[in-house]
């Protein structure tokens, strides 16, 4: 018989073994879900993890390529984390995205063929700005009346995609595209093109905010205020209005800064890899950042490993569709099972495992 | 008395770290009401759960009217005729009377005639219940009736009463003596738990003492005096605080008119609560767990803010400051609640340390958090307080109640507060460390701070404050000197008997005292 | 623009077949709930059962066996959920999203050789009802008798109210609540199965499109009431058709915007129903959401 003791304090030691340990669980369930596909399982392993960094054949492609899908996981997620320390549960982060992403294309469209410099530090903080007020609406509806956050915030995602349709159709459509959906493309306006910064890196502006989130969170969270309230309201509710928490403050701030992170990853998204707005711009990293956040222990550092991790099995997922034939669809549900198992193994922080018979009798 | 009834023969139960009863062997009569007394901590709580099916022993026998018996589950220790009222967490506050008692039983009559089993055995017993109310709306003593009522339904050998008296007023305690004598006289054994003494010897025909998990003795409370075995219960000589009255004739502290909300969904509000606090004094606040001694502990602390003019310290209105605010101006306060208000459970006592200190300490510069400071602190009150942790590092919930007790008190005291309010300060706390926090409270009025226990505990109430006031249905009764009272003068400005009628003959009642 | 298209009957025929997913769903939902735990994988758990029903109906023909199938589907996918948050007491908000994300993934990949194909019919009673619309109406008329009148019911609402009492008087807490978990799931399973077997009827990846999330979003409009939940499900459902019709008969307004009714007013009558606190707070299983560990 298996029986849980509560651990008289949460375990050190299994907080950072248990996102490892994931790890290699899910490549075990993952080659087992690949072999009922019909296909080799060590070699859709090696294919996903291994290949993108070390294959002679691509990984010059697909090293930048980890760069530039990590930069939104791990902004987004960032921003997530706050919230899931509070006890506040944004899971819109995808609408923000999107919204983020508009505004900022919006801006940029508006001037061209104009070329500044301002332009887009204007996108950027239109960007920032999208993210913001759609992340506001949740927040607002919780602080005024109590709505529940985690409802809200994910049905937006569902108005946010509607909205992206229908301005890919209609306001920001290319009056030079020949009737097609989609906006212009960013990439080829210079004043409103997030570029790579240095050739064969994939590093572009996203990649430097990103490492700027990491760090500026880090203090926040360890050595200053907020962090602690935070980290307070989401243990004990309670305990912190005892603090003098204002939880209404926290709920604004964690829904705050998240849908900023997540605006400016839809604007350098937009204004970058992608270019342009268009119909099929939301690609689920709103989404898959929630695993990132959880990967990464909600924490700065272990995000920013989670989300190359994450990049790492996106890349490694179109190889394999590629090299194997393995299915896209199998990688979202390969993700999905990778929070499944962390979850289960948070059991081994909080408590002991005790197995064998108890007692005489 | 027909015999044994149940006897226990060397249970022993361990946990990690403490062994929770090493040992124990006792018998119970049929028809005898038979204490078991301990300090906090002693394991009374784990035997008589033991005997009720919710924890197996590890080692062990027992034996019900000369046959094995070891209850897998509460429903086997029921259907053998074992019935036990909890001291907390048995009863569904959204449901109603009659929902809570079917709840109890393993085969409930359709509720229409269960209704009626339950007035007729509550007006029998002499504990009137209306079988359609909500629980959540009831009184903690009408509580207790349901749990009572819910166990006579099933018609019981062995009821169990753990701490049956720590949510009632006197008057209430009377009335529940003359059903448990009347039960007695019809057969029905009881395993009374209690660590009031007093109480024991007035109700019980034998006692079984616990102390660290042992059976240390087996006596016949009428014949014994209490000291005897409040030696036996403790184990050494306790230090008594002595109370020597520091008050003096400069307010510290005026609560004019004070009405507020009510904190939960079934907690009591508070209305029209008037008082003042001398600087040096210590005010005794009792009154049964509900009539709104959360929301006085939170109108204090400024985690619910009032009208300004409310409350003021010295002559400044700080009734509609937030608890920041008011820790600035030396208002402190130390909740009831240990793990999840006072202190958050899983972070360290440094965290913990800063959770109230932050202000008062300048643990915090432009935002940004001091750590050092923080636990330079943190040792401070370990050191102070005598917390036994292996160091600051550790988290809240890792310490025993009395010493997260101590390191709750003494964060507050050590911040030199001008007022501090305390809900329950010994609540739960094992008698050393219950001594050592009174103590505290009474130096630090000594100091010159004015002190507002709040508390359930009459005992600790006469034991340590200055003058004595009553919270009943939230209002609060004019604050009188406590060496003035007697124990039936506090029961009556507690709210006497809550309305409760007695159906016994009033000689049973009497005989109680 | 011809509104004069818009039968009323043929209407609320409609409105009953458009609101009986996510009717199934929160029903399902409601029981769980009942019971104190919050189950955020219902669009996972339904669009398993969608295309679980759905691939089952295809391979066998038989329409009754492709909705066992898709009861079936959504019950394993939430015995996922239940195991983790139950037996390895995990974090139920997180493990929730977790399932909804595994489940747009499982369904895509089961799904993969179905697109394009269609479903046998089931066959109508009346009106073009069929039997699934009558059953969701039972399944509220026998989930509102069950919580209100029998020893069961009243053993969940038990749980759902206060899990140590109810483990202190010897109730099986968490089997009680698996086995309510499993129910939701089944229920979910079926609401999906309806959508790709009646409703659509065919398979397309993240056909749920938020069906779930509204049926989350119908349990606290309800109160956790089963006929607020019937009355709720025919809101929603009424504001699908009337949406579809008043596309079909060519209204001014872009397609976009007429199908982000269907999230707004979901978001306002959550706020609506907020607003009134007291009576949300006082309704809600007060265990809902949170960890049971017997500590003894």
């Amino acid at each position: 018989m298996i029986r849980l003791e509560k651990r008289r304090q949460p375990s050190k030691r299994w907080t950072y073994l248990t996102p490892p340990l994931a790890v290699v669980a899910i490549m075990i369930a993952g080659g087992f879900m690949f072999w009922l596909l019909g296909k080799d399982p060590v070699e859709a392993i090696r294919i996903i993890f291994w290949d993108p960094l070390f294959n002679e054949q691509f990984a010059s492609y697909s090293r930048p390529q980890i760069l530039v899908k990590a930069a939104p996981l791990i902004l987004i997620a960032i921003g997530l984390s706050f919230g899931f320390r509070a006890g506040v549960w944004n899971i819109g982060a995808e609408g923000q995205y999107i919204m983020g992403a508009i505004a900022g294309a919006a801006v940029g469209l508006a001037f061209f063929p104009t070329e500044s410099a301002l332009i887009f530090p204007l996108m950027v903080i239109a960007g920032a700005l999208g993210g913001f007020l759609w992340a506001m609406i949740p927040a607002l509806l919780k602080i005024a009346f109590r709505t529940n956050e985690i409802l809200v915030s994910l049905l937006l995602v569902y108005v946010a995609d509607l909205y992206l349709a229908s301005v890919s159709f209609g306001a920001l459509r290319n009056p030079d595209g020949g009737g097609f959906p989609g906006s212009r493309n960013l990439q080829q306006y210079p004043s409103a093109a997030n570029p790579e910064l240095i050739a064969g890196t994939g590093a572009h502006w996203g990649v430097v905010t990103a490492i700027f989130a990491v760090a500026v969170a880090y203090v926040l969270l360890n050595h200053h205020r907020i962090g602690f309230e935070i980290k307070l309201t989401g243990q004990s509710p309670r305990a912190a209005r005892f603090a003098g928490v204002n939880p209404n403050l926290i709920i604004a701030v964690c829904l705050g800064f998240s849908g900023i992170l997540a605006g400016l990853a839809g604007l350098f998204e937009v204004s970058g890899p992608s270019g342009q707005i268009n119909i099929d711009f939301a690609s689920g990293y709103g989404f898959t950042a929630i695993i990132v956040a959880f990967l990464g222990r909600l924490h700065p550092v272990g995000i920013l490993l989670a989300g190359l991790l994450m990049a790492l099995t996106y890349i490694g997922g179109e190889l394999a569709q590629l090299m194997l034939g393995i299915p896209a669809a199998a990688i979202l549900a390969f993700q999905g099972m990778l929070l499944f198992f962390l979850l289960a193994m948070d059991v081994l922080t909080d408590y002991r495992i005790l197995v064998g018979k108890k007692g005489l009798n | 008395m027909t015999g044994t009834l149940i006897k226990i023969d060397g249970l022993t139960k361990a946990y990690p770290g403490v062994i929770a009863n090493d040992n124990v062997s006792f018998q119970i009569d049929a028809g005898e009401v038979h204490a078991l007394l301990g300090e906090n901590g002693a394991g009374k709580s784990t035997l008589v759960k033991m005997i009720y099916g919710l924890v197996k022993p590890d080692a062990g026998q027992m034996q019900l009217r000369g046959k094995p018996y070891a209850p897998a589950e509460p429903r086997a220790a029921r259907a053998a005729g074992v019935a036990m009222v909890f001291q907390h967490f048995s009863l569904f506050e959204a449901l109603t009377v009659a929902e809570n008692i079917a709840l109890g039983m393993e085969n409930p009559p359709p509720m229409r005639q269960l209704s009626d089993r339950i007035t007729t055995v509550s007006q029998d017993y002499g504990l009137p219940l209306d079988p359609h109310r909500t629980v959540g709306d009831l009184s903690a003593g009408e509580r207790q009736r349901v749990e009572i009522i819910r166990c006579l339904l099933q018609d019981p050998k062995l009821l169990i009463m753990d701490e049956p008296t720590s949510v009632l007023t006197p008057q209430e305690v009377d009335i529940l003596f003359a059903t448990l004598r009347l039960l007695r006289d019809q057969g029905t054994s009881i395993l009374y738990i209690s660590h009031k003494l007093e109480e024991i010897r007035a109700l019980c025909d034998t006692a079984t003492i616990l102390r660290g998990g042992q059976n240390v003795g087996t006596c016949d409370p009428r014949q014994t005096a209490a000291r005897d075995m409040a030696e036996m219960m403790v184990g050494s000589r306790l230090h008594v605080p002595e109370k020597v009255s520091h008050a003096t004739d400069q307010v510290a502290l005026t609560v004019n008119r004070l009405t507020s909300r009510a904190v939960s969904p079934f907690g009591t509000r508070l209305r029209d609560v008037s008082f003042q606090l001398w600087q040096g004094e210590i005010l005794g606040i009792g009154g049964v767990a509900g009539n709104g001694q959360d929301e006085l502990l939170a109108a204090m602390s400024g985690e619910m803010q009032v009208n300004p003019d409310a409350i003021r310290l010295g002559n400044r209105p700080i009734g509609h400051l937030g608890p920041n605010k008011r820790r600035r101006l030396g208002l402190l306060a130390a909740p009831e609640e240990r793990l999840g208000h006072a202190a958050a459970p899983d972070m360290t006592l440094t965290e913990n340390a800063l959770l109230s200190g932050k202000v008062r300490k300048a643990l915090e510069e432009n935002g940004f958090l001091n750590w050092n400071k923080a636990r330079r602190f943190a040792d401070q009150i370990i050191d102070r307080f005598d917390v036994r942790t292996p160091n600051a590092a550790n988290a809240a919930r890792s310490l025993s109640g009395g010493n997260l007790q101590k390191f709750v008190i003494g964060r507050e005291i050590l911040q030199n507060p001008l007022v501090l309010v305390v809900n329950q300060p010994t609540w739960g706390v094992d008698a050393q460390a219950a001594a050592a926090i009174r103590q505290a409270l009474l130096d630090l009025a000594a100091e010159g701070a004015a002190v507002i226990v709040i508390s359930q505990d009459l005992d600790e109430l006469m034991e340590i404050t200055d003058r004595f006031a009553a919270l009943n249905e939230g209002r609060l009764s004019a604050p009188r000197p406590t060496a003035d009272l007697d124990v039936e003068q506090i029961g009556l400005m507690l709210g006497g008997a809550h309305g409760m009628e007695v159906a016994h003959a009033p000689e049973e009642s009497t005989a109680a005292q | 623009m011809d509104l004069s298209a818009i039968n009323p009957i043929v209407l609320f025929a409609s409105l009953m077949v458009a609101s009986t997913p996510i009717l199934l769903a929160a029903l399902g939902e409601l029981v769980v709930e009942k019971t104190g735990v919050l189950n955020l994988g219902v669009e996972g758990m339904m669009i398993t059962g969608a295309i679980c029903g759905f691939a089952v109906a295809i391979e066998t023909g038989s329409p009754a066996l492709g909705f066992l199938g898709g009861a079936l589907g959504g019950a394993v996918l939430s015995l996922i959920f239940a195991f983790l948050t139950q037996v390895l007491l995990s974090n139920q908000v997180a493990t929730g999203l977790a399932l909804t994300l595994f489940g747009l993934g499982l369904s895509a990949l089961i799904g993969q050789g179905y697109i394009g194909q269609r479903p046998p019919s089931s066959g109508d009673l009346v009106l073009g009802l069929d039997l699934m619309v009558f059953l969701g109406i039972g399944l509220v008329a026998l989930i509102w008798w069950a919580l209100r009148a029998t020893r069961l019911g009243l053993i969940l609402r038990a749980v759902g109210e206060n899990h140590d009492a109810a483990h202190a008087l010897g109730y099986k807490v968490v089997r009680i609540r698996i086995a309510a978990i499993a129910f939701g799931g089944a229920c979910a399973g079926l609401g999906g199965a309806y959508l790709s077997l009646i409703r659509v009827p065919q398979w397309t990846e993240g056909m749920t499109a938020g069906a779930g999330w509204i049926a989350l979003a119908l349990v606290v409009f309800a109160s956790w009431k089963p006929w607020r939940v019937l009355l709720g499900a025919y809101l929603f459902g009424g504001i699908t058709v009337l949406q579809l019709n008043l596309q079909a008969a060519g209204v001014k307004i872009p397609v976009e915007y007429l199908s982000m009714s269907r999230y707004l007013i979901t978001i306002l009558v959550l706020v609506l129903i907020s607003v009134d606190r007291t009576r949300a707070t006082l309704n809600a299983p007060a265990m809902l959401g949170r960890k049971f560990h017997a500590s003894s």
